[in-house]
């Protein structure tokens, strides 16, 4: 029986998502669907968070105040411990300044990701929530990004983030601590599963990414011990893109790969 | 840590990731036409997120076989193109194995 032919394959919600681009725009509800990996990947970091802050003594509300207004990893834990410290505020500053500096490559590469008329209110959410993670689904998304789902994402990854630190708080002594620290692999297998898939069927993505990790080893290992790692993933990433861009430039007319 | 200097102090860290994340997004309202900038642009994430993950993955779980177990096992699993959530579970069950077997 030609014609009928079988029946579709089954699809994943974002290989749905870049199949129905020219159909329909992306929606809230879609940011809300493809985040959810994101969402359940804080809910496990940011326990950890919430289980450290506890044990330095922040009480929870303080610590979901954080998160929600910093959602930032690394800037978190890096400023519990300057808080324990009672660093001076200028050492805060500079401190997360530097940790974070990478959101200036990754905002201006979104930037070219946005619509041209999308508005400065707009803009300034979106730059609220542009974490690594959702960087990296948003700038590997072959479909035009749109407002709504970018508010679905973040609203649903800052969701996880912060019930993840509250949990962590209330529940701290309850979740084994192997468990725990098995946990915090989980954003890092994540960052591997966005790039790896790009990387099989694209030889220049494949450079980029060995370069990037090649460099990135030689100068956490190497001396001088005091390039803090901020540095270290803003210099690789930069060097590693420079190298791409300069030994495999893109056509003018290129989009995503097929 | 008292409760006004924990709360200054958030303002102060969550203010600067906020604004480092704001202005080139407020900035840079027109799409760049150079091609090699363009290019450098396009490569940015995986080489970004390629950092991330080199070498801090390896010592992620505190133990570093369990990290590389977690690590490989994730890179096998996405080279075929598993979901998301299917390879941070499987890195997070197997980094678990490990440490337990290791103690």
């Amino acid at each position: 029986m030609k014609g009928t032919g079988d029946p579709p394959p089954k699809r994943t919600a974002r290989e749905e998502t870049k199949m129905d681009k020219q159909k329909k725009a992306l929606s809230f509800r879609d940011g809300i669907r493809d985040a959810l990996p994101i969402c359940l990947g804080y809910l496990s970091v940011s326990f950890a968070f919430g289980m450290i802050a506890s044990d330095r003594g922040m009480p929870a509300w303080i610590a979901a105040l954080f998160a929600v207004t910093c959602v930032s990893g690394t800037g978190q834990f890096v400023g519990l411990n300057l808080l324990a410290d009672s660093a001076p505020l200028f050492e805060m500053f500079c401190t997360l300044a530097v940790i974070n500096a990478r959101y200036l490559l990754m905002s201006v590469s979104l930037s070219q990701k946005l619509p041209e008329k999308t508005n400065l209110w707009q803009r300034l959410v979106i730059a609220y929530g542009n974490t690594d993670e959702i960087f990296a689904l948003a700038s590997t998304s072959s479909a035009a990004l749109t407002f709504p789902y970018m508010l679905g994402m973040i609203l649903i990854s800052v969701l996880g983030w912060t019930a993840g630190t509250v949990f962590g708080e209330a529940a701290g002594g309850v979740i084994p601590s192997s468990v725990v620290s098995a946990v915090n692999i989980a954003l890092y297998a994540m960052y591997i599963a966005l790039i790896v898939p790009d990387a099989r069927r694209s030889l220049p993505v494949t450079a980029v990414v060995l370069f990037a990790a090649a460099l990135s080893c030689l100068l956490t290992f190497l001396p001088p011990d005091s390039l803090g790692s901020g540095w270290v993933i803003i210099i690789a990433g930069l060097a590693a893109s420079a190298f791409g861009a300069a030994l495999f430039p893109r056509g003018a007319g290129e989009e995503e790969e097929p | 840590m008292t409760t006004g200097f924990m709360l200054l102090g958030i303002a102060v860290m969550s203010g600067v990731t906020w604004a480092i994340r704001m202005i080139p997004l407020a900035v840079v309202r027109k799409k760049f036409k150079n091609r090699y900038f363009l290019s450098l642009l396009y490569y940015l994430p995986y080489g970004v997120l390629s950092a991330m993950i080199f070498p801090a993955v390896f010592s992620s779980c505190g133990s570093i076989p369990a990290s590389s177990a977690g690590a490989g096992v994730a890179l096998i699993l996405s080279f075929f193109r598993a979901k998301l959530i299917v390879v941070a579970a499987a890195a997070v069950i197997t980094a678990w194995m490990v440490g337990m077997m290791i103690g």
